[in-house]
């Protein structure tokens, strides 16, 4: 019956494709336009580089704040605005106002957009309230909300069009990540991970808002959308029942796999490129299994949703390290070969390599020196565990099992990066990859699910790796090869998603709230400003009236504004802990974690509260007018 | 809700008279001194649930296990150790005003304080028994972080699991 249905759309659809494929085109036309930022991505290969060049490696020391922007918003600000014209759109967390701002006119507000949302949507969200911006197309702006409403808003007006429930918050099933503009379509996933949802990607058409594809990251073949024949992992076809065969009984259906990370296209091949996050619970022995497709990065095809291929890169997940973040799409030499490459920075601290038309792996190594839960990835093609962890049983939680806890294992469930997306220069052919540099404790337990309520089943501290101080590196990464070219470390987490410009610079923000500018070739520091607030915001660039300007929102929050917040474990903690047990002979097996926590503060740390505080900001940074 | 909010309610054996209405501003919780031993979980002079440290740095099994709890349940939105995060307050220092009847009703009905730009919404727990189930512990181990009764961080040491806990947990969790 849904197979009846899902044809006859298609069938729809591809009537009308001819007239449809005006957005497109304009999408494709403005993105080469890079005095336009128009999708939140900077464009669809994820690169998020600029060819605008006023400012660079010699100048950029001479910039400064020409206008801020407050949004009005106190929670953690993610994603970056957009630029189409003259006018800049900008977004909010939850109530998730869009403002239009004139650029002709001092950014004076053309418009304003504040949706009427149930907050009772705010307790459901794992890590703040966070959103991670707006598409647009076809003469409208796109707005996921937290309540999971897909809205289309007149570009000039701000009037909503047309809008759709695309989830179901009373079951946690909420909207964080940015809509994607792709073709006639108008893609979303969703979050709750943490909440047992079992998640997908959709696909609304742009003119109507009706739903043209749903592909789930769980279940049967027909909701997946994956044909056993023809979607292929690592090369062979995935045969019947890849998901279900991979779960204990129903629990797939509570399975997780969210969303809601970046999403790319490549319009060669009309694939589409996602990852899917954490199986669910964090309790690995409550879901015997390989948990598939969580974990997974999949190539889907835009018009009917059909996987191509998928690749699961972290088997029945024991840390959380969730498949979501973004996919960037390359054209560079391999061995005297052109290849179409992806690359992908994961969670779980590899940065993979990918053929993107056939979905075969050339490089997968770590991008933190410290990852230790696996040696590395199996790279033999005759092996039977091919493209699969080589796992370090002292760090698996479902080897040591429930109620035990793991210690010192790397990278913490943050990842050694998060979504904050990484920008690529064709220039240096360098990836600029803002990370985490934490460890954590992991205990897993038994937990029971109810909708709605967080189904999480695991107890975790966190801590710098052993030796060192520093909870953030910025790096440059050679995706050819697997290597780390340069390392600028970080007091905390870079959380901010990263712009590269063919003038030579890289742009990133800090959890302190510092706007940085480096050397690409280099990583030498060029430039730095401190904003009103913690950057979890992505750099973005435009031009306007003949002026090239860099622009980033701050707002502490979101993930980092959890753990970081009030600091990690210190030293005075371990240490406190340690003289409560002075006096004791024989200390029994499981006061050691004393010493684990202590190791990683070397230097000692302080809270993230100690330097900043929250506040929603746009800056926006040009060179002096003389 | 209210349904099954009175099933686990009662499956918990708690009055619901205990439920403080909200908004209500309680006494704070007193002095937290251990004074009688039931079955494992200690309690202060008016009965409420409290924590016990040895001088060696032994925490009873429900300071214990409600860090276990708390961190698994709580601390993605109130922070590590009850410390806080950038969207919710530090229970560490709420709970020296907060005594065990407001504590109570507040995580059965949630919390919300909208409104103003910084927009705080606690959901109602009274159905979730991962929560439910271990409120005491949770309880109790955030008084002893509010008192500074125990450092930061995971307790190095604690007492057996008594047999009461498991008993009460297997019928609570209906496992």
């Amino acid at each position: 019956m849904r197979k009846l249905l899902l044809a006859s759309c298609f069938g729809v659809s591809a009537l009308f494709t001819a007239g449809y494929a005006t957005a497109n085109d304009e999408l494709i036309k403005m993105s080469s336009d890079a005095r336009q930022y128009v999708m939140p991505t900077g464009n669809y290969a994820n690169t998020r580089y600029s060819e605008l060049k006023q400012i660079n490696v010699d100048n950029v020391h001479k910039i400064a704040p020409a206008w801020t922007f407050s949004t009005g918003v106190l929670r953690g600000h993610e994603g970056a605005p957009l630029v189409i014209g003259d006018v800049m759109y900008v977004h909010a967390p939850f109530p998730n106002t869009v403002f239009a701002l004139d650029l002709n006119n001092d950014g004076k507000i053309l418009w304003k957009y504040e949706p009427e949302q149930d907050s009772n949507v705010i307790g459901v969200m794992c890590c703040d309230t966070v959103n991670r911006g707006l598409a647009y197309g076809d003469g409208k702006i796109f707005l996921h909300q937290a309540d999971t409403m897909l809205l289309a808003l007149d570009a000039k007006t701000g009037k909503v069009v047309w809008s759709v429930k695309d989830g179901d918050p009373s079951k946690a099933q909420t909207g964080t990540n940015a809509p994607m503009v792709i073709k006639d379509k108008v893609l979303t996933g969703v979050s709750g991970g943490e909440y047992g949802v079992r998640a997908w990607m959709s696909a609304y058409d742009i003119k109507t808002g009706k739903l043209v594809w749903r592909g789930y990251s769980m279940g049967p073949d027909s909701e997946m959308l994956i044909d056993p024949e023809k979607t292929t992992s690592l090369g062979k076809p995935v045969g019947k029942d890849s998901s279900i065969s991979t779960w204990q009984g129903d629990q797939w259906k509570i399975g997780g796999g969210t969303t809601w990370g970046w999403y790319s296209y490549d319009p060669d091949l009309n694939l589409v490129y996602y990852g899917t996050g954490n199986p669910s619970t964090w309790n690995p022995k409550q879901r015997p299994g390989d948990n598939k497709w969580s974990m997974t990065i999949f190539a889907r095809d835009v018009d009917t949703g059909m996987a191509k291929w998928v690749y699961q890169m972290t088997p029945h997940d024991e840390w959380d390290y969730d498949g979501v973040n973004e996919m960037i799409l390359t054209d560079q030499k391999i061995d005297g070969q052109d290849r179409k490459l992806l690359t992908h920075f994961d969670r779980n601290g590899f940065g993979y390599t990918l053929d993107r038309v056939t979905g075969d792996l050339i490089v997968a190594n770590k991008f933190d020196p410290k990852v230790n839960w696996a040696t590395g990835i199996n790279m033999d093609k005759a092996s039977p565990d091919y493209g699969k962890p080589i796992r370090v049983k002292a760090m698996s939680t479902e080897a040591n099992g429930e109620d035990n806890n793991s210690k010192g294992i790397c990278p913490a469930a943050l990842g050694s990066k998060d979504e904050q997306p990484a920008a690529y220069s064709p220039q240096t052919e360098l990836f600029y990859v803002p990370t985490n540099h934490v460890c954590m404790d992991y205990e897993p337990f038994k937990v029971s699910y109810t909708a709605g309520q967080a189904y999480v089943g695991a107890t975790l501290s966190m801590y710098p790796p052993a030796g060192e101080s520093n909870m953030g590196n910025f790096i440059a990464w050679d995706g050819k090869t697997g290597k780390i070219v340069w390392t600028d470390p970080e007091q905390f987490s870079v959380w901010s998603g990263a712009l590269a410009t063919a003038g030579g610079v890289v742009f990133y923000g800090t959890l302190e709230g510092y706007m940085k500018a480096v050397d690409a070739k280099t990583g030498k520091e060029l430039y730095k400003f401190k904003t009103p607030s913690g950057i979890i915001g992505n750099v973005m660039t435009y031009e306007h009236g003949g002026r090239q300007y860099v622009a980033v929102l701050s707002g502490v929050g979101g993930w980092a504004g959890i753990g970081l917040a009030a600091g990690l474990m210190q030293p005075e903690n371990a240490a406190a802990w340690h003289n409560a047990v002075t006096g004791q002979k024989n200390l029994p097996e499981q006061s050691k974690i004393v010493d684990t926590a202590g190791l990683g503060a070397v230097g000692g740390y302080a809270a993230l509260s100690n330097y900043t505080a929250l506040g929603g900001t746009l800056t926006v940074f040009a060179l002096p007018s003389d | 809700m209210s349904k099954s909010k009175l099933a686990l309610a009662s499956a918990l054996a708690l009055p619901l008279t205990l439920i403080a209405p909200l908004g209500a501003r309680a006494d704070p919780p007193g002095d937290p001194t251990a004074v009688t031993d039931d079955n494992g979980k200690w309690r202060d002079k008016n009965g409420d649930p409290t924590y016990k440290i040895s001088t060696d740095g032994t925490v009873d099994w429900y300071t214990y296990s409600g860090f276990r709890r708390y961190h698994s349940e709580c601390h993605v939105c109130h922070g590590p150790d009850g410390e806080g995060s950038s969207y919710a307050p530090a229970l560490a220092d709420k709970l020296k005003t907060i005594a065990y009847a407001e504590f109570y009703g507040i995580v059965v009905s949630g919390k919300k304080d909208v409104g103003a730009a910084n927009e705080k919404v606690m959901p109602a727990f009274a159905e979730n028994k991962n929560v439910m189930c271990y409120l005491d512990d949770i309880y109790i181990y955030l008084r002893a972080r509010s008192q500074d009764a125990i450092p930061r961080g995971r307790p190095p040491q604690h007492a057996d699991k008594p047999a009461a806990f498991d008993e009460a947990e297997t019928k609570c969790m209906g496992e």
